[in-house]
């Protein structure tokens, strides 16, 4: 018998009684205020929310935050921003050298301020962990409360990989002090558009 | 590193922990201050109490049907073009890992980085592949720290929470050359950003563990709040994740109740920084490998009295609470998961190796409590105790083991806080202010009072 026929034999050789598997509510509150949940959340954990102000352009916002960053990959064009083209090729020099990392959140959380990050939003799978700084773009109108709906609008179908990203790297591993930054990112701005 | 040969009993290893007072102290406070915050975020949560309900329901739904589900994740798996290993304990794991890499790097030192995975801690595998000409390297802070120091993690979420920042500090000095008696984390963090940086780049391995694996899919999450999950996978050739065959769920919806419970138990965080959903390789040729592995969970769950033991999700909560663990370290447990937990888990691989375990315990109750999945820990010590004495291989335990507890809790530091005795009763005694007879074996304390004699019980439960 193979490993895993001996395995799945002798789990099987228990004979369990069949348990009830539950259903699960999604548990909303009725409060409509995610945005501001979500930022006050965010800000909690480290991370920057942002909106544009009157006549601010995304640009404009990345060149304020980041005024030093040489190295930019964006997944949106930027006018006037030079970048750096990332794909699923770019060897792994080019990928470290990287400053700051422009990529869309599909939605965000409220509860928790995670945004849904899936593959191919990332220009390279490596991209949002290995620069140094990361912004990610999401939609006002995307916000949900809780993980519970946060499933409901993952693609599982084309789901290859894609993160929940929430706030930037950080630790405490050292006498429980926290430090931000980690290995990923040292800072994350979320911008709602 | 700790290994079988000089394995020193709980109760003697917690007598050395406490030697250090002003860190038994510091070790204490600490970890309940982590509890503290993890009460504060469960507080805001108003359907928290449902949730450790489904989360435990949903996992006990899938241990009567673990077989099914494992075979379901197995087909989805490969279907996604994942290679799927089976192992049925801690040397077939190590060989299949090592079988992976020598496939890849057939001669020369092969680079492998590896994000936290207490199954691997469990299978001594780094020990195994260095002895065979690999370089691991633990790419979370906590577990290199104790892995430069060559000490094993004490606590399955923060690995080093038994060390202080001199310590980290002399330890980067001597291995990575940081400025001596710098001890700011900030400094030293980010040292280990910078020489980890340069073993994420080098490495063509990279081994992760497994949080949860969705059978429905597939594909499987791995929790990380530093990103070194993801950047070692994310730059390597091979990717191997190593689980435990419990660490299936049905559904990706089911994700929902279990990230939400996670974080919140285990450090106060609303969720981990990094919740990463892995189901294929990329596109480039990379390989990835899922290991299953069985190891002694097939039998436990054949023991309906510790069964349950395997819906643990490794929050650690319960070693947050629990007085002993707090006062002992989590050196003293001489196993990879500690505490609580670890004390249920580690008498179903061996018996008499680990028959001190369950009796490092007050049987308080507050690890039950606090467990997201509602694992009835402080009952099933209880147990182990029973089948432990029957067995003959209590080491005159019950008397040796109470002295020792006796000796951690009198310690001086304890009185020092003069005043403050009744509250640090209240959160370290709790069953001392409602039992004032006998505090040890209190009927309150008991799981409720056996409806059967000893013996029928145990001839009932005792697996032959
Ligand atoms: S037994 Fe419960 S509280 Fe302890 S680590 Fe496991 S899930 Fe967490």
């Amino acid at each position: 018998m193979s490993v895993r026929d001996s395995i799945l034999a002798k789990i099987r050789s228990n004979n369990l009684t069949e348990l009830p598997l539950p259903e699960i509510p999604f548990f909303n509150d009725g409060r409509t205020d995610l945005l501001a949940r979500y930022k006050t959340v965010l800000t909690s954990i480290g991370g920057t929310p942002r909106e544009l102000a009157e006549a601010e352009t995304l640009e404009d916002l990345i060149r304020e935050v980041y005024p030093d960053a040489e190295r930019i990959a964006s997944s949106v064009p930027l006018a006037g921003i030079p970048l750096v083209t990332i794909s699923d090729e770019t060897d792994k020099a080019t990928l470290e050298a990287m400053d700051v990392a422009i990529l869309k959140g599909e939605f965000a959380v409220a509860e928790n301020a995670a945004i849904w990050v899936p593959e191919a939003n990332m220009l390279n799978r490596a991209l949002p962990f290995i620069s140094q700084h990361l912004v990610l773009l999401v939609e006002k109108d995307k916000l949900v409360l809780n993980m519970h709906e946060a499933y409901e609008h993952i693609d599982t179908e084309s789901l290859s990989y894609g993160v929940f990203i929430a706030g930037p790297s950080k630790t405490a591993d050292i006498e429980q002090s926290l430090v931000i930054g980690a290995h990923g990112a040292r800072s994350l701005v979320v911008v709602f558009l | 590193m700790q290994t079988d040969q000089h394995l020193i009993p709980h109760a003697e290893a917690a007598n050395q922990f406490i030697k250090d007072e002003e860190r038994t102290d510091w070790h204490d406070q600490t970890l309940w201050f982590v509890r503290q915050k993890r009460d504060k975020i469960a507080h805001t949560i108003p359907e928290w109490e449902d949730l450790r309900e489904l989360g435990s329901q949903i996992k006990n739904h899938t241990l009567s049907r673990l077989d099914h589900y494992l075979a379901q994740f197995e087909a989805n798996a490969k279907a996604n073009g994942v290679h799927v290993h089976w192992a049925a304990n801690a040397k077939e794991h190590n060989e299949i890992v090592l079988g992976i890499i020598r496939k890849h790097s057939p001669t020369g030192i092969a680079k492998m980085v590896k994000s936290k995975s207490m199954l691997t801690e469990e299978c001594h595998m780094n020990e195994y592949l260095i002895s065979q000409g690999v370089e691991v390297i633990d790419t979370d802070l906590g577990e290199r720290i104790v892995q430069l120091r060559q000490e094993p993690p004490s606590h399955i979420v923060m690995p080093a929470i038994h060390l202080k920042k001199a310590d980290v500090s002399d330890t980067f000095h001597e291995h990575l050359g940081t400025e001596k008696g710098n001890n700011d984390p900030q400094y030293l963090t980010e040292a280990a950003r910078q020489h980890l940086r340069e073993k994420f780049v080098g490495a063509s391995i990279a081994i992760t563990g497994v949080n949860f694996a969705v059978a429905e899919t597939g594909g499987f999450v791995v929790c990380t709040n530093e990103g070194n999950a993801d950047l070692g996978v994310n730059l390597a050739d091979v990717h191997i994740a190593c689980m435990g065959i419990e660490k299936i769920i049905p559904q990706q919806k089911h994700l929902g109740v279990f990230l939400r419970l996670l974080a919140r138990s285990a450090t106060g965080q609303p969720v981990t920084t990094y919740s990463s959903h892995f189901r294929k390789p990329r596109r480039q040729g990379q390989e990835m490998h899922i290991v299953l592995v069985d190891n002694g969970r097939s039998t436990q769950l054949g023991r309906p009295d510790f069964r349950n033991s395997l819906k643990c999700i490794r929050c650690a909560a319960c070693f947050n609470t629990c007085p002993v663990y707090r006062r002992s370290g989590g050196h003293s447990y001489h196993n990879a998961v500690a505490g609580p937990i670890g004390s249920i888990l580690a008498p179903n691989l061996d018996m008499r190796k680990n028959a001190d375990l369950p009796f490092a315990s007050t049987l308080c109750g507050s690890c039950s409590n606090v467990c997201p999945v509602k694992i009835d820990i402080h009952d099933q010590l209880w147990k182990w105790r029973q089948v432990l004495m029957a067995e003959g291989l209590a080491p005159a335990s019950k008397k040796v083991s109470m002295q020792a507890m006796a000796t951690v809790f009198s310690h001086p530091a304890v009185y020092r806080l003069g005043g403050k005795i009744g509250r640090w009763t209240v959160k370290n005694l709790p069953f001392l202010v409602n039992n004032k007879l006998n505090p040890w074996y209190t009927q309150r304390e008991m799981p409720a009072a056996p409806p059967e004699s000893f013996q029928e019980w145990y001839a009932k439960n005792r697996k032959k």
